[in-house]
C-alpha cells in the first residue's frame, strides 16, 4: 500500500500549483500526523477498557499505541520542519497553532514513559498510565478544535483542502498514503505487541525452570498453562 | 514564498521521504535485535529444559 502511495506520490499526483514540487512532503507529513494523532486518541480508548476490565493486556495495548504515536510524531515534526525550511524559509514557526499544538501533543505523550516507568508496582502503573492515557487522549480532539478555530497564519488547513479543493488525483493519492500509514501502524503496534508478549511468556517460563532446579523449589504447573498475557 | 525550483525542492524532498524510511529501518533492526534476544534466550531455556530432563530419566 504504501509503495502504491509513493508511486502515486511521484507519478501519478500533479505538482501543486503554489509550492510545486515540494508540496510531495504533504503526501508522507500529514497521514503521519493523522495516524499518530488517531493513535493518540486509540491509546486513551484501550486505557479506559483497562480500568473498566483491570485486564492488563489492555493496559500494553494502550501503552504500545502511544509508543507509536510517538514514533510517527518524531516522523510529523522532522518532516514538517524540512517542508517548513522548504515552503517558508524557517525550520519552525512558534507564531503558527498547528506547530506549536502538535509539539505540545508530543511533548505531552514524550512524559508518559517517564510516569510509566517511575512506578514499580505493576497494577498502579497499569492504573495511573491508563489513566494519563485517557486524559491526555481526550486532549487530544480538543487541542484539534481549538487549532482549528484558532486564526492560522501560514499553515493550511489540510482536512479543509481535503474535502474541498484538493484536486481529484491529489485527493486518491492522499487517501492512498493514509490508508498506507494506518496499515503501518496496525502492523508496527502488532509486531510490538507479538514482541513484548513473547518476552513476557519467556520470562516466566524462565521463573518457572528456575524455580523447578532451586531446592525445595515448589512443583511447578505443567509449562503449557501459562496464561497468554503480556509481561 | 515563491515555489522552488525542481534540483533545489528535490534536496527537501528526498530529505523528508528519507527521514520516513530512515525512521521505519531503525524501529525494524530494533525489533529485530530484539527478535534475536528472544531467540536466544529461548534456546537458552531449551537446553535447560532438555538437561533437567534427562537428569530426571
Amino acid at each position: 500500500m504504501l509503495a502504491t502511495a509513493i508511486a502515486l506520490v511521484f507519478f501519478y499526483a500533479p505538482n501543486d500549483a503554489d509550492q510545486g514540487f515540494v508540496q510531495k512532503i504533504f503526501y508522507v507529513h500529514v497521514p503521519l500526523a493523522i495516524v499518530a494523532l488517531i493513535g493518540f486518541v486509540v491509546a486513551g480508548l484501550l486505557g479506559v477498557m483497562h480500568l473498566r476490565t483491570r485486564d492488563d493486556r489492555w493496559d500494553y495495548r494502550s501503552y504500545v499505541a502511544i509508543h507509536m504515536g510517538v514514533i510517527f510524531g518524531v516522523g510529523v515534526l522532522i518532516t514538517g520542519a524540512i517542508w517548513a525550511k522548504a515552503a517558508w524559509g524557517k525550520w519552525w514557526v512558534w507564531d503558527e497553532p498547528t506547530l506549536v499544538s502538535f509539539l505540545i501533543v508530543f511533548l505531552l505523550y514524550v512524559t508518559y514513559y517517564p510516569l510509566r516507568y517511575s512506578i514499580e508496582d505493576p497494577q498502579r502503573r497499569a492504573r495511573y498510565a491508563s489513566v494519563f492515557a485517557i486524559t491526555a487522549g481526550a486532549f487530544v480532539p480538543i487541542n484539534f478544535i481549538a487549532v482549528r478555530l484558532a486564526e492560522n497564519l501560514v499553515h493550511p488547513r489540510v482536512l479543509n483542502q481535503t474535502a474541498g479543493d484538493m484536486p481529484g488525483e491529489m485527493r486518491l493519492t492522499f487517501l492512498v498514503a493514509l490508508a498506507g500509514m494506518a496499515l503501518l501502524y496496525m502492523t508496527l503496534v502488532k509486531l510490538e505487541l507479538t514482541s513484548k508478549h513473547a518476552r513476557g511468556q519467556l520470562r516466566r517460563l524462565r521463573r518457572l525452570l528456575e524455580e523447578e532446579g532451586s531446592p525445595g523449589g515448589a512443583a511447578p504447573p505443567p509449562i503449557v498453562t501459562v496464561p497468554a498475557k503480556p509481561e | 514564498m515563491p515555489a522552488l525550483p525542481l534540483d533545489e525542492a528535490g534536496k527537501y524532498v528526498a530529505g523528508a521521504y528519507g527521514v520516513f524510511v530512515t525512521l521505519i529501518l531503525v524501529y525494524v533492526a530494533i525489533m529485530g535485535a530484539r527478535l534475536q534476544r528472544i531467540e536466544r534466550e529461548l534456546q537458552e531455556l531449551t537446553e535447560l529444559a532438555e538437561q533437567r530432563l534427562k537428569g530426571r530419566s
